[in-house]
């Protein structure tokens, strides 16, 4: 290389075009100031979304872990936890949480804290992500107007931790059966809500807080009930078996069904309640209001297998109650141990008949209504126990009238009212065989047979004293009249003697007898001759012939 | 050490391209090479000016970089944020020293090392100071060689996040820490380009 090795004087190398552009590196230092606002508005952004410090009070600080352990609302993280200490008093956790800043609007004085723990029903599994996550703490924002930092929170979770738009309802029955929160609530087959809470009233019935979406609440009518769907209902009817279940899961986990009932049992009411009634089955939700019931009480002297509590009440024929209980009694008058049989009565299943009476007045109290019993005692109403099934060897009581049983005193001021009772028709047929059997058996049947054998002795002994004598002589006898009528009947021949002559009477009688009457005739015509004799007078040629013919 | 003679004194100018030396009397700012057509500089103009203001660049995204969290991490065992000193504090109370020391190295000691030798290089170079001229170009080739060793924790992030992703059971996803890191490594990176190391020779009076 000649040029490397010879260096070249200044003015033989080339000169680089110049341009002068001297603000053009300055610009690198937006990249600083871009970066210095970048970090700052994060920091003022940081700084604005820091959100308020609560603190909850919990009896227990199970889980909880400082700086880990979540507060979310619906399901989002809305604050950590910050610190867990104890109360003053030691009687407390009290945890404080760093909330973002949008979750402070709902920090109002009914927000609601709590702890999710894992919760494992059959009907289902909640906060099962807890299990290895560790707790959290649920937030259910509140509506107050009134803000709040400091919270205490629940033991147990809220029925509803957030609120999807529809209707809680309270529902009441005397048993809860195998409900469980979280069961599913059914409109014809259709999942529309579940279960959110069960409670125990003071009274010892159950009230069940259903919820129900919002689309579908508006099934929810006055008119409409509820019943217990829990389980399986077979029923073997005239049309078969007949098996109904809303869901498999009801059938594990209960489940709750409503749907309209009867509407011409709707009350005029302006708005949806929110109390109903839960009944236990779909045939007694729908059922028309039942009313209050009313109980009797009976007593059976016969015994009653197969009467179970529960078996139907009709009267005549139709179902108005069932019983309620079956118990032993004793009587010290005779020691017997008369059944006594307790029933509700439902007055209003008897329908078009209940109308009529309380037009009468006679359901307006208890007074009236047994005043009203009692008549109808009088008139022959019973209690009967009846066979409901011949298979099943089931009974039921039936209260019909049956005016040939005996009158017995009806007591309008006993509570329960008691009616009374008559053996049931299989009972009665029993007894009648029974009695019947009796008689037989009471029949002197060794004396009649004695009686009979000598009177058949006596028999033998007459009839044979009428063979030895009676009958030759009888012979004799006959015999004799055999030949007496055979005299008798050749004296009445046409031919014998003293017919003929009989007969020869007679025509001579005969003729005798004409001329009389021609001389009657003749005085007829001319009384005169009576007087002056007959006198010759032309007569018809055929006159005079018969004339002279008449007298031979 | 005798000073060495520079192309500066001897009015020479060369293209860092081609390595043509041209005449320094015909430079002016934004002179381009007669060869190569690339830009020529008798020294990279505002070098000290752009290399600063790189510097408060990387600086100042530095500090989201380590507020913010740069990973996000969720399974079953729950979700967490983690920020870089998070991370080598929750390794180094695990027993993971080793893997906390080298998340340390890289995410915090580098980055340190980098503002620190770059501040030192831009503060001589201003004073026109004499002091270890050798070693300061020593130090230049360091800060020049572990720059793209700190995208270390940038790796980490998206191999994690890439691989990590089981719905459910586990999964990660990067946050905007990470970006700021990212973005803290490239600004010093081009500090340290920005800074021509043969200020460090001039002697100026």
């Amino acid at each position: 290389m000649s040029a490397a090795s010879v260096p070249p004087s200044k003015d033989e190398l080339p000169a680089p075009a110049v341009q002068n552009r001297r603000w053009v590196p300055r610009l690198v230092w937006l990249v600083p100031i871009v970066a210095a606002v970048i970090g700052i508005s994060l920091l003022i952004k940081n700084w604005e979304s820091q959100g308020p410090r609560i603190t909850i009070s919990f009896l227990s600080g199970e889980g909880l872990q400082v700086g880990k352990t979540l507060v979310k609302y619906r399901d989002v993280t809305v604050g950590r936890v910050a610190t867990v200490m104890l109360s003053a008093d030691h009687q407390t956790v009290v945890v404080s949480a760093d909330l973002s800043k949008d979750a402070a609007s709902l920090l109002t004085a009914d927000t609601q804290f709590w702890i999710v723990r894992p919760r494992i029903g059959v009907g289902s599994v909640s906060g099962l992500d807890t299990l290895l996550s560790g707790v959290y703490i649920g937030m259910k924002g509140g509506t107050a107007a009134l803000r709040e930092r400091q919270f205490v929170g629940l033991e147990n979770p809220p029925a509803l931790s957030h609120g999807p738009r529809g209707r809680e309802l309270q529902l009441h029955a005397a048993r809860a059966g195998s409900l469980a929160i979280g069961a599913p609530v059914y409109f014809r087959q259709f999942q529309v809500g579940h279960v959110i809470d069960e409670n125990l009233l003071p009274d010892g019935s159950t009230q069940v807080t259903a919820f129900v979406e919002a689309p579908y609440d508006g099934f929810v009518k006055p008119v409409t009930r509820f019943w217990n769907a829990s389980g399986i209902d077979i029923k073997l009817g005239a049309d078969g078996l007949n098996v109904q279940t809303e869901s498999l899961a009801t059938v594990l986990a209960g489940g709750i069904a409503f749907d309209d009932g009867p509407t011409d049992a709707a009350p005029a009411a302006a708005g949806v309640p929110l109390d109903f009634t839960l009944y236990e089955n779909a045939t007694e939700a729908m059922a028309p209001p039942d009313g209050n019931p009313h109980y009797v009480r009976m007593q059976f002297t016969q015994a009653l297998r197969g009467l179970e509590v529960g078996a139907p009440v009709e009267f005549v024929g139709v179902n108005i109650g069932s019983v309620v209980a079956v118990d032993l009694g004793y009587q010290g008058q005779d020691r017997s141990f008369p059944l006594i049989v307790t029933a509700k009565l439902y007055p209003r299943r008897m329908g078009q008949a209940y109308k009529a009476l309380a037009a009468q007045g006679k359901t307006e109290s208890d007074e009236t209504l047994a005043v009203f019993v009692g008549t109808l005692v009088n008139r022959g109403l019973r209690a009967q126990a009846r066979s409901a099934s011949l298979l099943t060897g089931k009974l039921y009581i039936e209260l019909d009238f049956l005016p040939a049983s005996p009158r017995v005193a009806f007591d309008a001021s006993i509570r329960p009212l008691e009616l009374p009772t008559v053996n049931g028709v299989f009972q009665e047929l029993e007894a009648s065989v029974a009695r019947l059997v009796k008689k037989v058996n009471d029949l002197p049947l060794e004396q009649i047979i004695t009686d009979l054998h000598t009177d058949l002795a006596d028999l033998h002994e007459t009839l044979s004293e009428l063979h030895g004598q009676v009958l030759p002589n009888a012979l004799g006898t006959l015999s004799a009249l055999h030949s007496t009528l055979d005299s008798a009947d050749r004296t009445l021949d046409v031919e014998s003697p003293l017919q003929r002559g009989l007969t020869e009477t007679l025509s001579e009688a005969r003729t005798t007898l004409e001329s009389v009457r021609e001389l009657a005739d003749d005085f007829d015509r001319h009384p005169d001759e009576l007087l002056r004799g007959r006198r010759a007078q032309p007569r018809p040629e055929g006159a005079a012939v018969l004339s002279s013919d008449a007298k031979p | 050490m005798t000073p060495l003679t520079q192309a500066f004194d001897l009015g020479l100018s060369r293209c860092r391209t081609c390595g043509l030396a041209v005449a320094r009397a015909s430079l002016g700012i934004g002179g381009r090479c007669p060869r190569c057509q690339s830009r020529i500089e008798q020294r990279k103009p505002f070098s000290a000016e752009v290399t600063l203001a790189w510097l408060i660049a990387g600086m100042v995204l530095y500090i989201p970089a380590n507020l913010l969290p740069v990973m996000h991490t969720s399974g079953l065992l729950g979700e967490a944020d983690s920020t870089i000193l998070g991370g080598i504090l929750e390794f180094w109370r695990a027993g993971d020293w080793d893997i906390a020391l080298l998340i340390f190295i890289a995410s915090v000691a580098v980055p340190f090392t980098k503002f620190i030798a770059i501040g030192l290089l831009l503060f001589t170079v201003r004073k026109n100071s004499r002091w270890e001229q050798h070693q300061r170009a020593v130090l230049y080739r360091i800060v020049e060689f572990i720059g793209y060793w700190s995208m270390l924790d940038v790796i980490v992030v998206a191999l994690t996040s890439a691989l990590m992703q089981f719905q459910v059971l586990g999964a990660a996803e990067p946050r905007a820490g990470i970006a700021f890191f990212c973005a803290v490594v490239v600004v010093t990176m081009l500090s340290a380009l920005s800074f021509d190391p043969r200020s460090i020779w001039d002697r100026r009076p």
